[in-house]
């Protein structure tokens, strides 16, 4: 029986947190790849409308964006409070549209430059006026592929 | 000479890498933006210096939707509330009872939008939007009809093959100019 006497003074052994980081750093990596970093702070309001018929815009790298809204309260003095564009940082008129398509397709592969989108967030109250030359504007530039930003509606007309 | 007291290195307490590992977990979590990335696909019709002919089309075959600046509904000539829109185009489109004031097929069928430029860009892209889901439904029918599956489910020829026999035209007019603020 003395073979078998419990070691003296044994408490439960300490559980390990070593392996904790590692979950950690594995939740970490996967915000690092799913996280987007903003690419452009809005001037401009931009609540886009509810639709039903949505896509997913596939191959984020391929896309562009364009706001059209009303300049936020700060920019209003400066700028009025009709809706206006933005491209990326900046307030722009509808002519420089082919200047700003240019320069995306610099970005962009030879091969998949035809597959660019552009993605217009329009704010809901903004009137089709400029809507409208904007959409021109493309059409003359021959960017033809087009994506209406919008959130999923989820209650009837 | 004294042996070393000790023969194992005393074991490095990790649990300070957890701490480190949250900071840069939290600093993640607050910059991820969840962007709105979805929409409403379209394709735009080329751009063409020429003004287009009146085309020589039958009205029947031509579905007119006008939005003015007070975001009503004009549909070929009476008014016409939202709600209704996506089934009187699909009665349109595929005209089952054979009408003579509807298409004639739907191969034949031609929607015609003309906005004003006051009208809110959201009745335009709810307008938009039925007359595109009335299109997606027709295509589901058809789908199920000569496949037994969903439209969502066929090959991408398949649904090509689908959209050529009822095919998407939405022709866009310049909008009319009464009503800009």
């Amino acid at each position: 029986m003395s073979k078998f006497s419990k070691k003296r003074g044994a408490s439960t052994p300490e559980i390990s947190t070593a392996s904790l980081p590692d979950i950690i750093f594995m939740l970490l990596f996967f915000f690092m790849v799913v996280t987007v970093m903003k690419d452009s702070s809005l001037k401009v309001k931009v609540t886009v409308p509810n639709a039903t018929e949505l896509e997913k815009l596939e191959r984020k790298s391929l896309v562009h964006y364009i706001y059209v809204g009303a300049p936020l309260p700060q920019f209003q003095a400066q700028y009025g409070t009709a809706p206006r564009m933005q491209l990326n940082d900046q307030f722009a008129s509808v002519d420089d549209i082919p200047l700003f398509l240019e320069q995306e397709k610099l970005k962009v592969n030879e091969k998949e430059r035809d597959y660019i989108t552009t993605s217009l967030r329009v704010d809901r109250e903004a009137t089709m006026g400029i809507v409208s030359d904007v959409k021109t504007k493309l059409r003359q530039s021959n960017q033809l592929r087009l994506n209406y930003s919008a959130r999923f509606r989820t209650d009837d007309l | 000479m004294a042996k070393k007291s000790r023969r194992e290195a005393p074991a490095v307490n990790a649990s300070s890498m957890a701490d480190i590992a949250f900071l840069l977990l939290i600093f993640f979590l607050v910059t991820t933006t969840i962007d709105i990335d979805k929409g409403i696909r379209v394709k735009l019709p080329p751009w063409s210096d020429e003004i287009p002919d009146p085309l020589k089309l039958k009205t029947r075959n031509v579905f007119s939707v006008l939005v003015n600046a007070n975001n009503e509904i004009l549909v070929r000539g009476e008014s016409m509330d939202k709600a209704d829109l996506r089934e009187k185009t699909k009665e349109f489109i595929m005209n089952p009872t054979n009408r003579a004031d509807l298409s004639e097929s739907p191969e034949n069928a031609i929607i015609s939008l003309k906005n004003d430029r006051g009208t809110e860009y959201e009745t335009y892209l709810t307008v938009y939007n039925e007359l595109k889901a009335a299109y997606n439904e027709i295509w589901e029918a058809e789908s199920q009809l000569q496949n037994g599956r969903s439209y969502k489910d066929l090959s991408f020829d398949m649904q090509k093959t689908i959209r050529a026999g009822i095919p998407l035209v939405i022709s866009e007019a310049e909008p009319t100019d009464f009503g800009e603020e």
